[in-house]
């Protein structure tokens, strides 16, 4: 089939079960020609991918499911209490045939899946890197994924272009064959960043970042929105999305390069503030360590950035005196956030270092991500299943990496704990 | 939002202000007008007909497992109106904006009508209507004369039913949580949502909970301990099995969510940090547990249904249960596994891919005992004589609908799946699909069957033929272009839509809600017209479907004390087994039977309950601590009564059994 | 037990109801029910052990275990719980031989144990948050503090319990009603002990070593 050899001739049995969700997938197609559906005709690779596996397993499914139904309405009619030329036997019971076939039937139906499940979840795995363009085309080796920075905010969305220096608030664009690598964070509450004609979604939490691997294979003008709500102005959280020629798209950051504004930090602490329905909007340049000042949850100058915090942890805190000593009352009011009746006004944790310095391990953080090598392009094979990405190149498997946002050189980022500068 | 959520608390009244009755919502003051109209005029019929001292005696302080247990269908019944009710605002909110029409429904109020209708439905429809059945039916069905604790029971009960009133109250003081029914951190945290309506959404599930787990631990203990002699593990009725599954998930499940709630709800009030963004706080640790309760509750809800369709289709098919023992270890296997998937819930997360396989599979290895159940069911009706009354039509029909929500539970199953499809309106299809085919329709089903055992009389059948075609085509309109928006890319929760593409869908599904409304409505009118016309529909044989369990031995409606003499089992149907082998009532040698006495001490501890909860949510700390103190008191001078027991007649008991003979004689006559 | 048959003619006709039952004697499935809610408190009780192993490692840039816990003094609070167990099991073995007053002077000396075991938690907690180490300063001090202090609750509720057993034995005796009593506060003790050895090494011990 075709998740399990993405680069063989399609094997025969892909072409017939294409044959058959081409068959299943037409009374849809033939009596609602005028609805658009996304999910079932997306224009990206993976989330075609992500549709055969739907299908397929509805297929699979269905060879137990219509049986089922067909004896269910059969056995209703025939046995129905007026019908006494019927068989009537009262104590039947028991049949260990049957009682086999009844368990086995699904269990087989059930094997299946599981394996389809198993391999297709691994190859489609967010974080995996791509391998391949389309079916029959594997990404060339010097090709290099585009990086955008997604941040989900109260009630709209910021990409940041980190090769071209542009970002975007409510307008996603990318070029058509090259692979997009996005890096999804939220600065407040959790979304799910979600384009149907791309790829499958993923959730965008605070202080925590998640990925998606996809691709644009055709030129497409699409939306893409939150799917997992966020509150009053979650409605209005859609944004553009196109999927652009090459010169377009230099072209439309070209465009956007001609904006008025650039995203510094203090634009962005304005933006992040609470707002509904909001228009598109490009930056002309966007301070190189914002996605990661976002990320850590230290926009705000002198506070506390997430990986700092986290790698004096990890040294066992930064001793008692600590406890009272390096917290400040939040003056930054995100919401309407008051603290709570019975345990005292917010606060935040206060920097050690200063925000220059903060700033520039923030800066190297970023240089170092850049460098390290992209993906690894080893194919997931039928059995064995290593786990993409994991062993090779140090690239996070998930999981752990959504709960750690960023490991700093724990070196460079700790001068040794030192009074908060402002307090 | 109207009432300023900034206000500082004062002593006497909290942050409770006048600001904080919505006099300026033309909806809201419209339903209150009707829910009050409607009030005063129940409580006014109430007080004129003098039923007030006969409900308290009677009903209210009853500790009798048929009373409680009617009386909790009863409240899921009047929840289910309100639940409903939001449902249809929010059909035809998605109905109307369109086309740059903002709908009827601000944001504020949208959001809090879609969080009130999913955990009003779960917690306050589908939770008492399972427990209510099982209440009532279990005992009976064992061959017992009440639940180990009778008492507790009555308890149970009403802090179930103060939970009700907390989510009531919020809709006319203060606010409901707009968080969606799971109220996901930070979202549901005291800095996005400052106000009330998380803190009313944690202090009726803390106390309707405290309900649900000292029921499941009654129901346990009942079913261990006190069933007749001769009925072994495989000779319990297949609902008995389901509910004593059902309620070791409740125990094992429900303490999760306590502690989930009481760790949000000391996140809200003391500032602690445990699912906050700053100070290492974790909200994916509060996905994690609140899942790790719900998707056991999935099947809390959905085993005692099939349970009642194991009843249901053996007794009209004549025939016996296919598959006994399967069909147990299919429901023992469901319980087990039902803690080993809850990831599925968010494979979007973002965890790895082996985990969200493992999770994946696991789901799918559900469907196996699941799948086995279908077939018992089946091949029970397999060379039987079915008869199609309304029971069996629900089953029929939950057969055919069932099997639709499984297979696009299977494919959510799959996470790459699952991407594309994850809270859209095809997982909303998808549960709906399964809740109301399967839970919705059990219960139904068995208030169809049960109804004869608990008043004497069967309910009328033609509006009950009514309200199972409007409900199950209604289930067609309203849901399958769910399906179809799904697969659309339309997520869930969304107020305003721009797609024209999308309005016939909505439209659709609004007409579905519209027959479902016709559904419920003709379900009240059979109740109401069965009542009126219960002697046409009078049972007095005990036994109108010539059934199969024990509950179907005695009389309609059961004596107090349920069993003159306490039967002993020798087979797994065992009733049939008494009718087909010359089964004779006895007439004489009747003894006193020992009973418990009833107490006002549960709806006076729910009642302070309530109290509580209200000055907790508003920040009334002196009411608070009142309340606590009396909740405390109470429960201490319960104790102190030891007097809880008496002994119901030798001629008491004879008299009752010598009517039942009078009527079983005229129907043989 | 005598069974009466259906058909009383015939003698291998099959026996349908007990003619000459006992009633199920009051409380007989107490131990059992208490024993299941116990089980179902644990299980709050894990939630809370598993928040502190996930959160137990958050301390905000501020004071971990070893900046706060003194392991003596918390030693000494665990030997007081441990004591008044064994002293409640004196209490119950004086139950079994009716001894009313013994009964009741081992229930004082398990109530003075317990209410010691609070009140040297109590100093723990004033002094941490005298420090500024508060539940709201970090995740690790929130999982601690409310780990630590549902134990503490529990135990509390536990006291009020006992001197309310305590007065009902000097009402009625050691009347069956009470003894149930006394055996469900039992197991609610020995399984608070149970918790508090979990507590002391999951929270301290394995702090300390963090």
């Amino acid at each position: 089939m075709q998740l399990l050899a993405p680069r063989a001739e399609p094997p025969q049995v892909y072409i017939t079960l294409r044959c058959l969700r081409l068959i299943a997938l037409l009374p849809l197609v033939a009596c609602l020609g005028g609805c658009n559906f996304v999910v079932l005709a997306p224009t990206g690779d993976i989330a075609a991918q992500q549709r055969d596996l739907l299908v397929v397993s509805t297929l699979l499914m269905l060879l137990i499911i219509i049986p089922v139904m067909a004896l269910t309405a059969f056995f209703a009619w025939k046995y129905r209490a007026s019908n006494t030329d019927a068989p009537y036997e009262p104590e039947w019971s028991h049949s260990t045939q049957m009682e086999l076939v009844i368990w086995s039937a699904p269990l087989l139906i059930i094997i299946c899946l599981g394996a389809l499940t198993w391999m297709g979840t691994h190859l489609l795995d967010p974080y995996r890197p791509l391998d391949r363009i389309s079916a029959d085309t594997a990404v060339p080796a010097e090709m290099t994924p585009l990086d955008v920075e997604v941040v989900a905010l109260d009630w709209k969305w910021l990409f940041i272009y980190p090769e071209q220096g542009i970002a975007t608030v409510n307008d996603l664009a990318a070029p058509v064959g090259r692979p997009i690598r996005f890096r999804i964070t939220s600065s407040s509450v959790m979304n799910a960043f979600y384009v149907p004609t791309l790829a499958g979604m993923i959730y965008a939490m605070p202080g925590m970042h998640t990925e998606l691997h996809a691709i644009a294979n055709s030129p497409v003008e699409s939306r893409g929105f939150s799917a997992n709500y966020s509150g009053a102005g979650f409605s209005g959280m859609f944004f553009r999305f196109r999927g652009l020629p090459e010169a377009d798209f230099d072209a439309w950051v070209a465009q956007a390069k001609q904006a008025p504004d650039a995203l510094t930090r203090a634009a962005y602490l304005e933006l992040e503030k609470p707002s509904q329905n909001v228009p598109a909007r490009q930056y002309s340049a966007v301070d190189p360590a914002l996605f990661d000042a976002i990320l850590n949850m230290c926009v705000e100058d002198g506070k506390m950035c997430m990986s700092e915090m986290m790698a004096i942890d990890a040294k066992g805190g930064m001793g008692i005196e600590s406890a009272a000593a390096n917290t400040l009352p939040l003056t930054y009011d995100k919401h309407s956030r008051r603290g709570t009746v019975l345990g005292g006004a917010p606060s935040y944790v206060a920097g050690v270092c200063t925000p220059e310095e903060a700033s520039r391990l923030l800066t190297l953080s970023s240089a170092a991500r850049a460098r390290a090598p992209v993906s690894d392009l080893a194919p997931v094979l039928g059995a064995g299943l290593p786990v993409p990405g994991l062993s090779a190149t140090g690239l996070p498997a998930a999981g752990a990496s959504a709960l750690s946002p960023i490991s700093l050189p724990a070196s460079e980022a700790l001068p040794g704990p030192r009074r908060p500068s402002n307090s | 939002m109207s009432a300023s959520p900034t206000i500082e608390p004062s002593f006497l009244f909290g942050r409770l202000t006048l600001e904080a009755i919505p006099y300026h919502e033309p909806i809201l003051v419209a339903t209150f007008a009707v829910v009050a109209l409607g009030g005063i005029a129940v409580l006014g019929a109430l007080t004129y007909f003098r039923l007030w001292g006969y409900l308290w005696r009677e009903w209210f302080t009853s500790v009798d497992h048929k009373k409680i247990g009617i009386m909790y269908m009863v409240l899921g019944t009047i929840m289910l109106l309100r639940g409903f009710a939001d449902a249809i605002m929010m059909r035809l909110q998605q109905a109307l904006a369109f086309g740059g029409s903002d709908g009827y429904l601000p944001a504020h109020h949208y959001d809090q009508v879609f969080t009130a209708h999913g955990v009003i439905m779960i917690f306050f429809v589908a939770m008492p209507m399972v427990t209510g059945l099982m209440n009532f039916v279990v005992p009976l069905q064992i061959g017992a004369r009440d639940v180990s604790f009778p008492f507790l029971n009555n308890f149970s009960f009403w802090m179930t039913v103060s939970g009700a009133v907390l989510v009531m109250t919020s809709l006319f003081v203060g606010e409901f949580a707009q968080t969606g029914w799971l109220a996901y951190p930070p979202l549901s945290g005291i800095g996005y949502s400052p106000y009330v309506g998380v803190d009313y959404y944690i202090w009726a599930l803390q106390i309707a909970g405290v309900g649900t787990l000292l029921s499941g631990v009654n129901l346990i203990c009942t079913i261990v301990k006190m069933r007749a002699p001769g009925m072994t593990l495989m000779k319990m009725p297949v609902f008995t099995w389901t509910a004593l599954c059902t309620n070791v998930l409740i125990v094992a499940a429900f303490p999760v969510l306590t502690a989930v709630l009481a760790l949000l709800a000391a996140d809200r009030y003391i500032g602690t940090n445990f699912f906050t963004n700053d100070f290492g706080g974790n909200p994916m640790m509060y996905v994690n547990l609140i899942w790790i309760w719900g998707h056991p509750e999935v099947y809390i809800l959905i085993l005692p249904a099939f349970g009642i369709f194991s009843e249901v289709t053996s007794t009209f098919s004549g025939k016996r249960l296919f598959g006994y023992t399967s069909m147990v270890y299919a429901t023992v296997v469901i319980t087990i596994l039902s803690y080993l998937v809850w990831l599925h819930h968010f494979f979007t997360m973002g965890s790895g891919a082996s985990v969200n396989s493992f999770f994946g599979i696991t789901t799918m290895i559900i469907s196996i005992p699941t799948g086995a159940k279908m077939f018992n069911w089946l091949f029970t009706m397999y060379r039987g004589r079915i008869r199609f009354e309304l029971p069996m039509m629900y089953t029929v029909a939950f057969m055919l609908i069932f099997v639709i929500g499984g297979m696009t539970g299977v494919l959510l199953a799959v996470p790459p799946a699952d991407f594309v499809l994850h809270n859209s309106l095809f997982l909303i299809a998808h549960f709906h699909n399964v809740i109301i085919g399967g839970v919705l329709f059990g219960m139904f089903a068995g208030i169809a069957f049960w109804w004869p055992k608990a008043f004497g009389f069967k309910l009328d059948p033609f509006w009950g033929k009514m309200s199972f075609w409007f409900w199950v085509v209604g289930f067609f309109f309203a849901f399958m272009p769910l399906y179809v928006l799904g697969l659309m890319g339309v997520t869930r929760r969304l107020r305003v839509f721009d797609d024209p593409s999308l309005h016939i869908w909505f439209l659709i599904a609004g007409f579905g809600a519209v027959l479902i409304a016709c559904g419920i409505g003709s379900f009240l009118i059979q109740i109401g017209v069965s009542i009126l016309r219960r002697e046409q529909l009078r049972d007095t044989t005990g036994d109108p479907w010539n059934a199969r369990t024990l509950e179907w031995a005695t009389s309609s409606p059961p004596p107090a004390y349920n069993f003159a003499f306490t039967p002993v089992v020798h087979d797994l149907d065992a009733w049939w087994d008494m009718k087909q082998r010359g089964y004779t009532r006895p007439l004489t040698g009747f003894k006193p039977i020992h009973m418990p006495r009833s107490s006002g001490a549960g709806p006076i501890l729910a009642g302070f309950s309530i109290v509580l909860g209200f000055a907790l949510i508003w920040y009334i700390w002196w009411l608070a601590a009142l309340a606590f103190i009396g909740l405390i008191g109470t429960a201490i001078g319960h104790t102190f009564n030891y007097n809880r027991d008496f002994d119901i007649p030798a001629e008491e008991v004879a008299r009752t059994e010598d009517e039942r003979t009078r009527q079983l004689a005229q129907v043989n006559a | 037990m005598t069974q009466a048959s259906g058909t009383p003619a015939s003698g291998e006709a099959p026996v349908f109801y007990e003619v000459d039952e006992h009633p199920h004697p009051e409380g007989h499935s107490t131990m059992l029910g208490f024993w299941i809610y116990l089980m179902s408190d644990c299980l709050i009780f894990a939630v809370l052990f598993a928040t502190f192993g996930v959160l137990g490692g958050s301390y905000a840039a501020g004071p971990g275990p070893k900046d706060l816990f003194d392991l003596e003094l918390v030693a000494l609070n665990t030997s007081m719980l441990l004591f008044s167990s064994i002293t409640y099991g004196f209490a119950m073995l004086a139950m079994e031989k009716d001894r009313v007053k013994v009964t009741q002077l081992w229930l004082v000396v398990t109530a003075v144990f317990g209410l010691a075991f609070l009140s040297i938690e109590l100093y723990e907690f004033h002094h941490m948050i005298a420090e500024g180490a508060t539940p709201q300063r970090s995740a690790f001090l929130s999982a601690f503090f409310t780990l630590v202090g549902t134990h503490g609750l529990h135990v509390t509720f536990g006291l009020i319990w006992l001197v309310t057993l305590m007065v009902q034995v000097g009402q009625r005796g050691l009347v069956v009603a009470n003894k149930r009593r006394l055996m469900c506060l039992s197991m609610f003790w020995h399984f608070l002990d149970v918790v508090w050895i979990g507590v002391f090494t999951f929270v301290y011990l394995m702090g300390m070593l963090r």
